[in-house]
């Protein structure tokens, strides 16, 4: 049995490449869509931080430090000089360069998990417990959202790095290493609008 | 009929290629998305009679005055019970489960963008089943509604797990659903076939695909706002706590930015539904169709400008209040032109009266009540009035019994016979639609009145003296009758499923890509791709639908399309079965129970997860003759 209805051949599709990359590539469309259901949480946590500042009279409440910035500022330097190596293995990716992938997914992975160590540092300046005040809660949830999506991708890289040097690399796998460095792109942008909130809004709201 | 340029054994070798593993191992491992489909319909069913039972206990307590059958307590849990699994476990998820089945093959595809993916969102989706369930088996239940607003359901006046459970519940669902919207927007953004353009997709993939990006911008909401409750029980942030800087208005915010366009989550599909059962049974195109997608992306955009109208009692400004006021009756806008195109399709095609297009008319009538009914709470004086009175509890249940469940059972009617090689029995089909139709109506349309004399909601009993009696009779006999009928259908269901007609490939003469497929399809749906040269190909294609060939028959392969002209692009490799999703799933199922009793399960609860995550994602290549962890001994 097969179709049910006639059928009357008008085309062969047997010549077409078996792989596709960017926005051409299924899997691409699969991250995008990941990346608008985690962007929509960073906008309604922001959006829920905003809420609570505008309702609240002192932001930070009164006898409450600001955040303080130098960690912020190391770990904000660290992720924008990330982008540098982080495009670079996406353009390695998009040229099919096999020892360049492999070696940037490497240094990515290393990268990501020095910017763990002022990440990690950060926690212990907020000048605020997660369990003092409205204030405090939302500051720790922001940072810990965006943590929780840096290890996330960490994670994925060095796995990715690890599969990379030990097997043939085919074409989607340079696909899914391009997918991998936007996904860096993504939590680096996000952390503009969330970083700004968790450090500049209790200084300048 | 057979394509004479395929031979027996490359359709052999197809077959081969797409079934599943027999017995245990295929039904833990399968991708199929019309199996997949078919456990999550097989499961809302079964949660269908659950919440049924439990809604004509309520009215068996409600029947009459005084009565003392029910605690106050259990009528509490039992209407929780009954709305967190109609609102979460039920409309949703059989929504998704209808786009998981029907999306592939009205796009001629042998399969979703990611088969495992929708593997997964079910074993979640079953998790969160448990989740509220078993609890409940062990006398665990949810007591404060299908929204738990805080203080109620904060830390300090509900101890216990039962707000952890209704909380987490909810997250296990919304990344099902999350997954499978995704699932479902990739499948129609990339995988049309060759022909369909926009104007040409048909409005039920329209309406998932809409309802698709409307998931993944409203349930991040909900699983938020809950996530932040249990941190707020559990860690004591203070997200809702008044005394420490906190606002319990944030959570019904958050709530309803989600809960108000998950209504109409619901609703588009079963527009979809509508749409392509008006269109069948009135034997002619769709008069309107573009004006229907534009009033379907319109309703999407509006849902999220009106979630403030749910909380018009909360006393926030009264601008504000206009402003939503003015937003709520704008959607009647959209909705209204979409109801003229069905009734213009009607009046100008040769309408058939079967079951399926019953259902429809049944939807019809009910919705627009409902949706008067809905003009008048969106009034924000007149909703201070009804607020939490049984004229919302009629309201709600009008659109989404009528606006959701009416033309899903139309849909059940009308694809059954692809789904499973069988006709339904009409006699059957007819009785139990009248006696849904009649009973609901019977029952909920006294609500209306009852709610104008000052009835609450959620009150276990009433005096005889408020005069409430006869008519809260009234209600329960109908219910009866509703949940009788919706009974039958499912017998109806069971029992052609061994006895009815044989149905054949196309029954009811339909227009689109999955009735060109045999019935019941098999697992790899079609043995040629499909191309499409208008908005009914099988209705210009009479004689012969034109095909492609060269997909590869020896390995799972899908065609891959471009986004605005679906133009072949490439072959994609679809994946094998496999235990990665169940097992995925097992591992955040330890992760999400986990981390309702300490926060740490966020931590050791990962590790499961991402060794779950990498199995899945493993690429199967052959080890590396290069680089410095090449093989060097092979």
């Amino acid at each position: 049995m097969s179709d049910a209805v006639p059928t009357r051949v008008v085309g062969d599709l047997s010549d077409l490449p078996e792989s596709a990359s960017g926005a051409s590539h299924l899997v691409w469309w699969g991250n995008i869509g990941f990346m608008a259901i985690e962007g929509t949480a960073f906008a309604l946590a922001a959006g829920a931080y905003l809420y609570l500042m505008s309702q609240t009279a002192g932001w930070p409440p009164d006898g409450v430090r600001p955040p303080d910035l130098l960690w912020p500022a190391v770990l904000t330097l660290g992720l924008f000089v990330s982008e540098i190596p982080n495009l670079w293995v996406r353009r390695c990716a998009k040229a099919k360069d096999e020892r360049g992938v492999r070696i940037g997914t490497l240094a990515m992975t290393v990268l990501g998990l020095l910017l763990l160590i002022p990440r990690g540092i950060e926690f212990g300046h907020l000048n605020v417990a997660w369990y003092d005040n409205a204030y405090g809660s939302l500051t720790w949830m922001l940072l810990v959202l965006h943590t929780s999506h840096l290890i996330t991708d960490i994670g994925d890289t060095a796995v990715q790095s690890v599969w990379l040097y030990t097997h043939e690399v085919g074409d989607d796998q340079f696909a899914d290493v391009e997918d991998n460095a936007n996904y860096w792109t993504f939590v680096v942008l996000t952390w503009i609008p969330v970083g700004a909130l968790v450090y500049l809004a209790p200084r300048f709201g | 009929m057979s394509d004479p340029r395929t031979p027996a054994v490359e359709l052999g070798k197809l077959h081969v290629s797409w079934a599943d593993a027999p017995g245990i191992r295929g039904f833990f491992t399968t991708v199929d998305h019309k199996r997949i489909a078919a456990r999550y319909i097989v499961t809302v069913v079964l949660l269908l009679f659950l919440a049924g039972m439990l809604a004509l206990d309520m009215r068996l307590q409600l029947a009459r005055p005084d009565m003392e059958r029910m605690t106050p307590q259990l009528y509490n849990e039992s209407f929780s019970l009954h709305g967190s699994t109609m609102l979460f476990l039920v409309s949703v998820p059989v929504m998704e489960a209808m786009g998981i089945w029907l999306v592939p093959l009205m796009l001629g595809q042998r399969a979703l963008a990611f088969p495992r993916l929708a593997a997964f969102s079910y074993w979640l989706y079953l998790g969160g089943v448990l989740m509220l369930w078993v609890p409940h088996a062990f006398g665990i239940t949810p007591d404060l509604g299908w929204f738990e607003y805080p203080p109620l359901s904060g830390p300090a006046y509900s101890p216990g797990h039962r707000a952890d459970i209704w909380a987490q519940m909810i997250t296990f669902t919304e990344v099902a659903a999350l997954a499978a919207s995704v699932n479902i927007a990739a499948t129609v953004l990339k995988m049309r076939p060759p022909g369909m353009t926009l104007p040409r997709i048909p409005l039920f993939v329209w309406a998932m695909f809409l309802a698709s990006l409307m998931t993944i911008f409203a349930l991040p909401a909900v699983m938020m706002v809950t996530s932040m409750l249990i941190a707020d029980r559990l860690v004591s942030t203070q997200f809702f706590a008044a005394a420490a800087g906190g606002d319990p208005v944030l959570f019904q915010h958050l709530f309803w930015w989600f809960g108000h366009p998950e209504v109409y989550i619901i609703f588009l599909p079963a527009a979809g539904f509508v749409s392509m059962i008006v269109e069948t049974f009135s034997r002619r195109t769709l008069f309107g169709h573009a004006a229907v997608v534009l009033s379907m992306l319109a309703i999407a955009a509006l849902a999220f400008g009106l979630w403030v109208h749910h909380m018009f009692a909360v006393g926030l400004p009264r601008l504000g209040n206009d402003f939503y006021t003015a937003a709520s009756m704008a959607v009647a806008l959209p909705a209204g032109v979409q109801i003229f195109c069905w009734i213009a399709t009607l009046a100008t095609g040769r309408p058939r009266f079967d079951t399926p297009l019953l259902w429809v008319l049944a939807f019809i009538v009910t919705f627009v009540i409902g949706g008067l009914s809905g003009i008048m709470t969106a009034s924000a004086p007149l909703d201070q009035q009804l607020t939490d009175t049984y004229f919302v509890v009629a309201h709600f249940h009008y659109v989404l019994v009528g606006g959701a469940m009416f033309p899903l059972f139309g849909a059940f009617s009308y694809w059954y016979p692809k789904a499973t090689g069988r006709m339904l029995s009409e006699r059957w089909g007819k009785i139990s639609f009248w006696m849904v139709f009649g009973g609901f109506n019977l029952g909920f349309f006294p609500m209306h009145i009852l709610g104008l004399q000052g009835m609450p909601r959620r009150i276990y009993t009433y005096g005889e003296g408020m005069g409430w009696g006869p008519l809260n009779l009234v209600a329960s006999i109908g219910s009866a009758i509703a949940v009788a009928g919706g009974v039958l259908f499912v017998a109806n269901a069971a029992w052609s499923y061994f006895r009815g007609r044989a149905a054949g490939p196309n029954p009811w003469g339909g227009s689109t890509l999955e009735w060109a497929a045999p019935s019941p399809p098999p697992q790899h749906n079609f043995d040629a791709m499909p191309v499409v040269d208008s908005l009914t190909p099988l209705w210009t294609q009479k004689r012969e639908l034109a095909v492609m060939t060269g997909l590869a028959v020896d390995r799972r392969e899908v065609l891959v399309t471009s986004v605005v002209e679906a133009a072949p692009e490439y072959r994609q490799k679809s994946p094998p079965p496999s235990t990665a999703p169940l097992l995925a799933a097992v591992a955040v199922t330890i992760l999400f129970v986990g981390s309702i009793f300490t926060p740490w399960a966020l931590v050791w609860g990962a590790v499961p997860v991402a060794i779950g995550l990498t199995l899945w994602f493993w690429p199967q290549r052959e080890r590396s003759t290069t680089g410095p962890l090449r093989v060097r001994n092979r």
